[in-house]
């Protein structure tokens, strides 16, 4: 693998042809079947979600949607979910529970929406039922980063068994811009704050947050999405016959266990 | 951010009153014994406005107070004992002088950390009780804020007893990374064990309730009260404006917008709350599972 900074990464998972969700789904997936709305106010186009086969067996797809274009960017809201966009989500979840298929979110976002709307239907409690939901669903939940993951809005659908990242994937509390707005009050610093947020999957690792890591091609995904999405599909294959095995209290209990000791903290 | 967001709401409050007033002569009198109203800019000796609860007795905004006196006017009289009061952050992602500048904090405040959990009685039922404090990094939510609340739903949930929390914050604490993230989903995670044991669980949103913390234990109680007036939301007020370009109505994000949007259950005034939770806890069977 290479060794690239986490800033080196960032200009990757910003290439115009880095691959999206709607690019993997085709590669990685024998069927699958959209399913819109959240049932309560709207569909959000920032996140996707359906049924599919994955190698034969039946799962369900959580997605947030990057755009290829402009047109396409337009359309999801640059990947930024609205509360209905989370609220799809935990529908759909709450579907796979019944059915018992695994579920699998793909995060890809800069953070939920910061407007008026998404304040007023209740931004924060969307992300809040999620984490809390997620939690105690009674079936796997393996979650895979694919470029971004930004704050709340990322984990909001990154509450799992186990997370991956890709290889150049980054997962942050806040983006790296505004991290150096807020703390030093100068957004340019995008580069410095890159350095020492410790976002990279590597560092993940580290700090106990992601279980595996992706290997992307040479440069990039972009490189070779078809390698890619064989990648993450070998990957899906294997953890989900492996948890499915588990039974599902004992499942639960190592889901809690992972967030659970998760702080660096003496007494 | 925080700051900024800060001053923004001052100044929110401040605009209302015309520009002239900025010009009135300036008497000098000294700071700690006067209050100056951030909202209607009344002042007041401190001593009428600590007697009036620290609300203000002509706008009725609910200024911050701390965590030990929010303690001291919601639980009996010496029946609190607090849960884990040694604990304090390490540096997971080694943030610049992270360490120094806690240091300093836990000399200026007297606190450990944004966060004090503890048991106690409220007319003599018993409960679990956590404050959060806003003097220490704007209350924001690391390992040892993710920690004691952590351990306070769990010991709720163990002991079968009621839980309530008193929630203020800026949001996850940044200088610990993703690692500050993840409390969001451990805290969220007992929370929900707590839930699913039948227990209640009573959120009390305290000014302000932001981000991170607003979208994870937060929003998460059975019943969610709030102070009047307060600032709660999930994005800062900057942050969206910037977005819309244009300026937001002054009760956006306030809790009465909150209660008009149906995520609040009640808005409650600081001398009437300790009666509020009292009854409440009472009418869930003391909180404990029959």
């Amino acid at each position: 693998m290479s060794n690239l900074t986490a800033w080196e990464k960032l200009n990757i998972i910003r290439h115009k042809n880095r691959p999206t969700v709607r690019d993997y789904i085709p590669m990685i997936f024998d069927e699958f079947f959209e399913c819109h709305g959240d049932r309560l106010y709207a569909d959000d186009r920032a996140i996707i979600g359906g049924v599919a086969s994955l190698g034969g067996t039946p799962v369900t797809v959580i997605a947030q949607v990057k755009g290829r274009n402009l047109d396409e960017n337009k359309e999801s809201n640059f990947a930024m979910p609205h509360p209905e966009g989370y609220r799809k989500a935990l529908r759909l979840a709450k579907q796979a529970e019944k059915f018992h298929r695994p579920v699998i979110c793909f995060i890809d976002t800069p953070g939920a929406f910061c407007g008026i709307e998404a304040e007023e239907r209740g931004q924060g409690e969307a992300i809040a039922r999620n984490l809390m939901e997620f939690m105690t669903l009674r079936t796997p939940i393996i979650s895979v980063v694919l470029g971004e993951a930004g704050s709340g809005g990322a984990l909001a659908i990154g509450v799992c068994d186990e997370l991956a990242m890709l290889e150049n994937a980054l997962y942050s509390v806040i983006s790296p811009r505004g991290f150096a707005s807020i703390l030093w009050k100068d957004a340019t610093k995008e580069k410095e704050a890159c350095e020492i947020m410790k976002i990279t999957a590597e560092d993940l690792m580290e700090l106990g947050i992601c279980e595996h890591i992706i290997e992307e091609p040479l440069g990039g995904a972009h490189g070779d999405a078809g390698q890619t999405a064989e990648n993450i599909e070998e990957y899906l294959v294997k953890v989900i016959e492996e948890k499915s095995k588990l039974d599902i209290d004992e499942l639960l209990n190592q889901r809690y266990t992972k967030f659970r000791k998760i702080g660096e903290f003496e007494e | 951010m925080l700051e900024d967001l800060f001053s923004v709401v001052k100044k929110r409050f401040n605009d209302d009153e015309p520009r002239e007033a900025n010009s009135v002569k300036k008497v000098t009198v000294p700071e700690e014994l006067m209050f100056k109203c951030p909202r209607c800019r009344t002042v007041y000796f401190m001593e009428e406005f600590e007697k009036s609860g620290k609300v203000c007795p002509n706008c009725n905004y609910h200024s911050r107070i701390s965590a030990s006196e929010r303690i001291a006017i919601t639980v009996d009289k010496n029946s609190f004992k607090e849960f884990d009061g040694e604990m304090i952050s390490k540096n997971p992602i080694n943030f610049p002088s992270y360490e120094e500048k806690q240091e300093e904090l836990r000399e200026k405040t007297g606190l450990r950390d944004a966060i004090i959990t503890g048991e106690a009685t409220i007319r003599g039922i018993p409960c679990i009780i956590a404050v959060m404090d806003t003097r220490y990094m704007m209350a924001s939510m690391g390992s040892v804020v993710g920690e004691k609340l952590t351990r306070a739903f769990e010991t709720a949930t163990e002991r079968k007893l009621p839980i309530i929390v008193f929630t203020a914050s800026g949001g996850a604490r940044m200088q610990e990374g993703a690692v500050s993230l993840m409390q969001m989903a451990k805290t969220s995670g007992a929370v929900a064990r707590h839930s699913d044991a039948g227990l209640l669980y009573i959120t009390v949103m305290t000014d302000p309730t932001t981000g991170g913390v607003t979208a994870s234990f937060a929003s998460l109680g059975d019943i969610i009260i709030a102070e009047p007036k307060v600032l709660v939301g999930f994005a800062g007020r900057r942050v969206i404006e910037g977005t819309i370009k244009q300026r937001l109505p002054d009760d956006f994000q306030s809790a009465e917008f909150l209660l008009q949007h149906g995520f609040v259950d009640m808005i409650v005034e600081r001398p009437r709350l300790r009666r509020t939770l009292a009854h409440l806890i009472k009418l869930h069977g003391g909180g404990a599972v029959k």
